[in-house]
Parts: C-alpha cells; sequence; structure tokens
C-alpha cells in the first residue's frame, strides 16, 4: 500500500489500483456528509481533482493520484458518507483506477514513511 | 495576533480531550472525542453543557434599573425601560447607518442592568457603552465569571437536581440560584432552539460545577463545532455572518425584536443610533431579506455560495450568510439573503457550488422547530 501526502492511500488490485483516504484523514475532517464521485471511464491527469468531501467543518477534494481512467466508482458511499469515518482504509475506498504508467507509484510514501509524516 | 486567553474551563476541556481552536482571541474547545455530529444530536436528544466564557458579561449601573435602562434605550431599539424584574430579552447595538453592530442579551436584575455580548465585539461594545453612558451609568465588564449554557430536553431534569427551582423558571427568566452552595446567575434561555439554561458562574467555582453536570448521565461537553449547527438549523443569527454592520434588522428578519414601543408610532419612538433607516425599512420595506435555505440536493452550501434565480444566466440575488449540514435535520441546511421578491418560503432558487448552480427552496425558519419552555 503506499499514501500521498495528500493523504490517500492507493492499494493494487489486480492491474487496478484502489484509492481512498486514510483514517487520518478521516480523523481530521470530522464526520463526513457528503461525498460527491467521478463518473466512471473518466480520463484523468495526476493531481487533477476527482472527488469532493464535505465533512461538518469544511469541503476538500480528492485527487488523482495517477495518471488514467476511473473504472469504478463506490457508488453507495453517496448515500452513506459517514462510512468514510467508520471504514476509512477498507469499505470507504472511492474508485478504482487503470494507472497508464504504474512507475508513478514509486514516488508515494510507504506506510511507516506515512506515519512518520503524520506524526 | 497575541496569546490566545483562556476560560476558566480550559483544563477541564483538555481533561476532557477537546481539540482546541482559537477563537475570537480565546481557546476554545471546537469538539470534543464524541464529535460534532454525536455532539449535535445528543444536545437535541438530552443535554448538552457548553463553555461561553469568551462571551462578554456586563453591568451597567445607574441610580436604578430604570436610570440604566433609560440610558441604555440610546444605544438599541429594543424595549429596556418596560422589562420586567427577572426578565431577560434580544437585543442589538445599532449604527447609524441603521446596520447591526453586534447582538446581545439583556436582563433587568433588579437594581441594575446586565448584558451579555459577542466574544469578538466585547471590547468595542464596552468602548460604545462606555462612550455613551458615563459617567450617569458605570459601565462594569464582568471578568471574574464563567457562562456556560446547558441546552437540551434533559436540561431541566439536570440542573433541577442541583438545585429545583430552576424547573419552576419560564423562558427567558433571569434569576440568581445556588448551585453546590455557590450563587449563579441563571437564564432560561440559549443558543440552540432547545430548552436550557445559561448560568454565569464565579470563575473559581465553574469547573466544579460543570464536573457535577458532566457526571450526569444526560450531559455531554459540546464544542463550538456544534454549538454552530445547532443555532444553525435553530434558524439564530451569527453575528459576523448573518447579521453585521451592513445588514438592517429589517432586512435581517429581526423585526420582531424591536417592540411597539421603540416603533415610529410609539410612547418611546427611536431615539436609538440609525431610527431613520430601520423606520424608513419598516414602512417601505427592505430589497434583500433573510432567509431559510434548504438545498435539495445534498452537497452542504457554505457561506460565501451565491444565490440566484434560475438554473443559468442573470446576475446573483444573494448569497449565503451560514450554511453546512444539519445532524438533526438530516441534510444540508443554510441561512442568507436574497431579493424580496425571492423570500417566499417556497420558492426554488439556485445556489452556485464548485460552479454548479444546485437547486435549494427558500424555507420557513427555524429548519428544525425550537423546543422552548413557554
Amino acid at each position: 500500500m503506499k499514501f500521498t501526502e495528500e493523504h490517500e492511500w492507493l492499494r493494487v488490485e489486480g492491474d487496478l489500483v484502489v484509492v481512498g483516504i486514510t483514517e487520518h484523514a478521516s480523523e481530521q475532517l470530522g464526520d463526513v456528509v457528503f461525498i460527491e464521485l467521478p463518473e466512471a471511464g473518466t480520463e484523468v491527469t495526476k493531481d487533477e481533482e476527482v472527488c469532493v468531501i464535505e465533512s461538518v467543518k469544511a469541503a476538500s477534494d480528492v485527487l488523482a493520484p495517477l495518471d488514467g481512467e476511473i473504472v469504478e466508482v463506490n457508488t453507495p458511499l453517496v448515500d452513506e458518507p459517514g462510512k468514510v469515518n467508520d471504514d476509512p482504509m477498507e469499505g470507504a475506498w472511492f474508485f478504482k483506477m487503470k494507472a497508464s504508467d504504474l512507475s508513478q507509484m514509486d514516488d508515494y510514501m510507504d506506510e511507516n514513511t506515512y506515519k512518520d509524516f503524520i506524526g | 495576533m497575541g496569546e490566545l486567553k483562556r476560560t476558566p474551563l480550559y483544563d477541564l476541556h483538555l481533561e476532557l480531550g477537546a481539540k482546541m481552536v482559537g477563537f475570537a482571541g480565546y481557546d476554545m474547545p471546537v469538539q470534543y472525542p464524541l464529535g460534532v455530529m454525536k455532539e449535535h444530536l445528543h444536545c437535541r436528544a438530552a443535554a448538552g453543557l457548553f463553555d461561553v466564557s469568551h462571551m462578554g458579561q456586563v453591568a451597567l449601573r445607574a441610580e436604578s434599573y430604570e436610570a440604566a435602562a433609560k440610558a441604555f434605550e440610546a444605544l438599541v431599539p429594543q424595549d429596556v425601560m418596560g422589562l420586567g424584574v427577572a426578565r431577560q430579552r434580544y437585543g442589538f447595538f445599532t449604527n447609524e447607518a441603521g446596520g447591526i453592530e453586534d447582538d446581545l442579551m439583556f436582563a433587568n436584575r433588579g437594581d441594575h442592568l446586565f448584558v451579555v455580548v459577542n466574544a469578538a465585539c466585547k471590547e468595542a461594545d464596552i468602548a460604545r457603552m462606555s462612550a455613551a453612558l458615563s459617567p450617569d451609568v458605570t459601565v462594569e465588564e464582568i471578568t471574574g465569571r464563567a457562562l456556560v449554557a446547558l441546552q437540551g430536553p434533559a436540561a431541566e431534569t439536570a440542573l433541577a437536581r442541583l438545585n429545583p427551582a430552576v424547573a419552576d423558571m419560564a423562558f427567558m427568566d433571569f434569576t440568581e440560584v445556588e448551585l453546590e452552595g455557590v450563587a449563579c446567575w441563571v437564564s432560561r434561555s440559549g443558543y440552540t432552539g432547545e430548552d436550557g439554561y445559561e448560568i454565569s458562574i464565579p470563575g473559581a467555582d465553574a469547573e466544579g460545577i460543570c464536573r457535577k453536570l458532566l457526571e450526569m448521565e444526560e450531559v455531554e461537553g459540546i464544542g463550538l463545532g456544534a454549538r454552530d449547527s445547532l443555532r444553525l438549523e435553530g434558524g439564530l443569527c451569527l453575528y459576523g455572518n448573518d447579521i453585521d454592520a451592513t445588514t438592517s434588522p429589517i432586512e435581517a428578519a429581526l423585526t420582531w425584536a424591536i417592540q411597539k414601543v421603540r416603533r415610529a408610532d410609539g410612547d418611546r419612538a427611536g431615539g436609538f443610533p440609525g431610527a431613520d433607516r430601520i423606520f424608513g425599512d419598516l414602512a417601505e420595506g427592505v430589497a434583500r431579506k433573510r432567509v431559510g435555505l434548504a438545498p435539495t440536493g445534498r452537497a452542504p452550501m457554505r457561506a460565501g455560495t451565491q444565490l440566484f434565480a434560475a438554473a443559468e444566466g442573470g446576475d446573483a440575488i444573494g448569497e449565503v450568510t451560514s450554511g453546512g449540514f444539519g445532524p438533526t435535520y438530516e441534510g444540508p441546511v443554510a441561512m442568507g439573503y436574497v431579493g424580496t421578491a425571492q423570500a417566499v418560503v417556497g420558492t426554488e432558487i439556485f445556489g452556485e457550488v464548485r460552479g454548479k448552480r444546485m437547486p435549494v427552496t427558500v424555507a420557513k425558519m427555524p429548519l428544525v422547530p425550537a423546543n422552548f419552555k413557554r
């Protein structure tokens, strides 16, 4: 599993990369009340804003961590945004993407480095 | 920005695991481990305890209550002289342009007038009162006392354990009550839309009384985060967001807070800053009004969201001044100003969120019905 400085996690699953936000991020956000997901089939470039998360406190974005195509989104999250607080690392994944260049993942942190990063 | 000030309950907040933030110069709890959503719901279901010691508590003393009240009426458009002993009322300072300089609560303490003002405005308010009222009235900021609010349907049950007399208080009663052997000033009022009390406690005794309340099963500590969503659902104005120096009380839908005796045809008409503008607004109507807003979708419309009459084209007709998610409402809630033509309950307008116009309905305030003790 890899981690971005934007507090997203990336997990390789077959030929796809699953993306979500970290437990640390979900704690910082507070209770999540609204999620906007991209449409499956959307071509994205790294660092493009692809999801919106609104918590009781504020709005924030999820960025595409890699170039590629969004192939599946976790639609049930839209009706159950609180799942991001309850199960951020597993059930509350945001989208799965087909990366055009998997070597872009090398730029990201491993779990220990991320733990140091969030202190 | 200097060092943040601490309230007498600072150590207790840390012990309870609060996340602290700077607010109006004070280090205040924004949330406890329960989190904003659960704190909000707990307050509406049982009782929540809020530290609001950052707010300004001020005593205005003259030769009598009447003398202090008469002088104070030069600064506010409320009926201060007609307020009964041991009663409290909502009011606001106006400026020469008819805008609102701060909103406040004032109480008739029998021999003096007691005023509670917003933390962010308190220095300016005290300066304003001192300049306008001295030397006939002494303006004393009461700095040695904490102020807490106990709010929610179980507030009466909880506080009555410390003194049964509080159960007999009516909405907006204000009286001195002994709690744990300490003389506290208690009003039956609040800022959540729920029944409850606001309690001024000598600083040194505040932690003990709060611990006593927090030990009770009904009571949880509630931070500023949930305080904001509670008051928003309750349709209550936040000074600086929903009302400010440029909004007249008539635009702000606070006409109800200007008693008849101070209006143009009243016995003590005018005599407060901006009376001409405010009477003009009352007689001729206003171009914009504060309304409740219920977004149709799930996306919150936060302060600053521009409002439009149509899904496409046209200039903005107004702006959201407070908005977020309403945990009890179970959806996004907001308030803001719109043109008078749109300020009709049920009107569908549009708010621009991230470049897209989303439908929002003008709604009756409060969006969550109030639960006051009448």
